[in-house]
Parts: structure tokens; sequence; C-alpha cells
């Protein structure tokens, strides 16, 4: 396959950027989206350019490093993939492509497609753990958890923390992301103890990191290549309200 | 936004049951009209209450668009979203257009100052006769247009508003996310069709107002 690539180049934080038309050739079908930058990127190395920067790490849909916004939507066409899990095979000869970084005021761009998602860190900082004093390995069946808990704090906690809720969301919100951690936590017994401090701070954090606030598109929701449900938004929510409300009784 | 949003929609909902007295003939209407003039002070306490919600309604909405512009200070070359609807999407639009017609609504019927010819009549009993108040407004065309067409964005906004509000605070889990979304649709076009239809019926004759009564 032949195609032609409009993919936006930075040199750094500070530069102004601007997008560039490549082609990509011999495109194999069974190329991730990925490599077939690779493949690029070589070429552009053989051509003495600065091969374009992008994030990447695990490429098997498991790290949450790869974050390219691929025509117009997060991590490109199709539910439930990342960028490293696209096959080329979903585009067609002669295509257009156009690949963009995450856009939001706390993804700040650091070169080409790499955004900074330490506001994300942040965000955890402020309350995505729970307190454990040090001793002996706790035995593993020691809690019980019911079924159904155990199975919604797990769809929770497939979040891999991508940003691309973030970067789908019309208002550059990141609810969804938030949400996922606040519930795998609190729906855990372990969890549940520091539920009503941690959804204040992080909800704190998230606002001070400047993104925007949800209005229920659930362009998130259709995003998020764990699939993760924006019902959790909703249980966010719905904790943060009872915290305001009454913040002692759990 | 939600809490005031629902405090509208429900005041909505009453609004509209009233209106549809207009039905009922001019005795029923006018005297309902009557009876909520009577309520005094209570009446302006609702008012109160409303114009508050309204107003926290309007400056969140503004805070909220503003905040979401700063989010994403460069946007995408191009940005194809996959679920969301034109009512979602337009909310601002369709709360500006509905804030015109809330003002223009009450220069109508309640300052009566847009038509003041058929606003001042009485009836047999001496009561405010609201009845050919708003049969005869509507009796002209640009006006029966403008309501019908003003009750197009309340539709599309509170399709999107009611399940929305459900969801921002927390009142709705995966099981009944679809009903609400569906039952806000279902609800809101119920209301557009109920308040349409009334300047629709005066203008197409079907609601009369045959005078004779002296103002
Ligand atoms: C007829 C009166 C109105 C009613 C019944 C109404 C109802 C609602 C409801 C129920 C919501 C959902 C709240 C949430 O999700 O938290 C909402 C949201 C909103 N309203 Fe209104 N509203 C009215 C007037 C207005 C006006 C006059 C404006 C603007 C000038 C406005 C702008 C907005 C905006 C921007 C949102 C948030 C957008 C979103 O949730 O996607 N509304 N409204
Ligand atoms: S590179 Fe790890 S998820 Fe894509």
């Amino acid at each position: 396959m032949k195609l032609k690539l409009r993919i936006w180049r930075q040199k750094n934080a500070q530069s102004q950027g601007r997008f560039e038309t490549y082609t990509a050739e011999n495109v194999n079908p069974h190329m991730s989206f990925l490599e077939m930058l690779d493949v690029v990127n070589e070429d552009l190395l053989g051509k003495g350019i600065d091969p374009i920067a992008f994030d990447h790490d695990c490429r098997e849909g498991i790290c949450g490093a790869c974050s390219l916004m691929i025509n117009g939507e997060a991590h490109g066409p199709g539910r439930g993939v990342t960028a490293c899990q696209l096959h080329m095979r979903v585009f067609k000869e002669g295509d257009e492509i156009t690949v963009e970084p995450w856009r939001a005021r706390p993804f700040p761009v650091v070169r080409d497609l790499v955004v900074d998602r330490s506001s994300f860190d942040r965000i955890i900082q402020a309350g995505g753990y729970i307190s454990a004093s040090t001793g002996g390995v706790p035995d593993a069946n020691a809690i019980p958890i019911g079924k159904p808990f155990a199975d919604k704090a797990m769809d929770a906690a497939a979040c891999i923390g991508c940003g691309a809720c973030v970067a789908a969301c019309p208002n550059a919100s990141a609810m969804l992301f938030v949400a996922a951690k606040v519930s795998h936590l609190a729906l855990l017994p372990q969890g549940r103890i520091e539920a009503k401090p941690r959804v204040s701070a992080m909800i704190q954090s998230m606002d001070n990191e400047g993104f925007g606030n949800c209005t229920n598109h659930f362009e998130c929701e259709a995003a998020c290549p764990k699939e993760i449900n924006a019902d959790f938004i909703a249980r966010m929510n719905r904790e943060y309200l009872q915290t305001k409300i009454c913040p002692e009784v759990s | 936004m939600a809490v005031t949003g629902l405090m509208m929609f429900g005041f909505i909902l009453g609004h509209l049951a009233g209106n549809l007295l207009i039905y009922a003939g001019p005795d029923t209407f006018n005297a309902y009209a009557k009876k909520l003039q009577s309520l005094g002070e209570f009446l302006w306490v609702a008012r109160c209450i409303l114009l508050t919600a309204l107003l926290f309604h309007v400056l969140s909405a503004i805070q909220l668009t503003f905040e979401n512009r700063k989010a994403r200070p460069i946007g995408y070359r191009r940005y194809d979203p996959e679920v969301t609807t034109y009512a979602a999407r337009t909310m601002m639009l369709s709360g500006i257009i509905l804030t015109a017609f809330i003002v223009y609504h009450l220069l109508h019927f309640t300052f009566r100052l847009t038509h003041p010819e058929v606003s001042n009549l009485h009836d047999a009993r001496g009561n405010h006769h609201v009845y050919a108040m708003v049969v005869q407004s509507f009796r002209q065309w640009p006006v029966a247009v403008a309501y019908i067409a003003a009750m197009v964005p309340l539709c599309l906004h509170l399709s999107h508003g009611i399940s929305s509000a459900f969801q921002s605070l927390g009142l709705q889990n995966n099981r009944l996310l679809p009903v609400f979304k569906n039952a806000a649709r279902g609800i809101a076009l119920l209301i557009f069709v109920g308040y349409a239809s009334i300047p629709a019926a005066c203008l197409s004759g079907l609601i009369q107002y045959t005078a004779g009564r002296t103002p």
C-alpha cells in the first residue's frame, strides 16, 4: 500500500509546530500503525531528516504509552484498540492519514507527537493509592470480596492511563481516567477506607491541572482502548456529592 | 448546572400542564390564570426561585464554556467525534436562543408589552381574559411561528439535558443510562408537541376566540 501522511512536527515545547506531508511506500497491511511509522522514520533518516518522535513502549496494548490522534480519533478508527494494536489493514491504498498529538492544556507537546502526561501522575499522587503499613504479605483471601465488586473493580483497573479519554473529549476532560482510578480502589474493602478523602483530592488535583469539565458527550468511553464504561463517571460523581454532603459517613 | 436545570425542567412540565388547559375552553383557562395570580406571595417566591435557578444555570454555563475552551488551546486539524449528539454539542447555542425566547415571552404575556391591543381584555366574570390574549396573539402568524420555532431548541436542550443531569448527579449506571437517554428524548419530544400544539391550534383555527364580550 502507498499512503499519504500528514503529521504534526514540532521541534520542542517552545517552538511552533506545523503539519508536514510524507508518503509511506510499501506499507504491509499486517503492520501495526507504529511499525508503519518506524518504516517511514527509516526512510526519513536515510534522507537526513529528523525522524518523527512518538511515544511507545510495550506495543501490545498494555502500557498506555502510545498516544496518537489518527484521522480525528484517539488511537484511530475501531473500538478497544491502542495505536500500537491498530493494524494497517483498516486503511486502503491511497488513503490520507492525519496524525496529531493529544491536544489538551495539561498535556503539553514535548516534541512532534509526544506529549507530557505527568499531570496524570500528579492526579494519582493526590490520592490514587491505598496507605498500607509495611509488614508481612497479607493472606490472599483474608478479606472476602463479592464477585460483582471484584469484577467491577477489575473493569475500572483496566485503565492504562493513556489519555485517550482526554484527547477524544470535546472539552478535554479527564473524568473517565479519574473515575476509573477512583473506582477501582473504592470498590474494594482495602480502598474503601480512604475513599472519601481520595475522591476529593483527586478531583481537586484534576481541576488544578486545568482539564475541562464533563458535559456527558461519552466520547471518552468510545475512544477508550480498554472500553471503560462512563458509568464510572456517574459513580465518581455520586461518591463526590456524598463526600461533600457528609464527609464523615462512609 | 444539573440541579438548576432539573428545577427548570420541573417548571417546564408544570407550565405545560397548565397551558394545556387552554383546550378546556376560556372559562377554565381564565379561572386557572386567576388562581395563579391569587397565590400572591407564593407566586413571587416561585418566580424568585426560578429566576435564581436560571441565573445560576446561565452563569455556570458561561463558566463551563470558558473553562472547556481553555482546556484545549490548540484544536485538532481533524476531529471526528463518534457518539456525541447534535443536541449535546449545541447546548450553549440552544441555551442562548432559550434566553432570548424567555425575555420575549415575559414581555409578551407577563408584562403584556408586545401586544397591548389583545392583552388587557376581561371576560364576563371580570377576570383577565388570558384566553383571548393567547388566542389572538397566535392568530398573527409571525408570533405563532416564533413560538413554535423556539420550542425546537428547548426540545434539543432537554433531550440532552435531562439524562445529562442524572449522569452529573451520579443517579445513573450502565443499565439505567440507555433508559434515561431514551426517556429524555421521548419527554423532550412530548414537551415540544405539547407546547407547539397551542400556537399551531390557534393559527389553524382549531382553537378560536369569538369576541362579543366587552373589554
Ligand atoms: C428553559 C430553561 C432551561 C432548562 C429547562 C434547562 C435544562 C438543562 C438541564 C437539565 C441541563 C443538564 C445539566 C447537567 O448535565 O448537569 C442543562 C445543561 C446546560 N444548559 Fe440548560 N436549561 C435551560 C436554559 C438554559 C439557558 C438559558 C442556557 C444558556 C444561556 C443554558 C445552557 C446550558 C448549558 C451550557 C448546559 C451544559 C451543557 C451540557 O451538559 O452538555 N440552559 N440545561
Ligand atoms: S505502546 Fe504500550 S499500549 Fe501502545
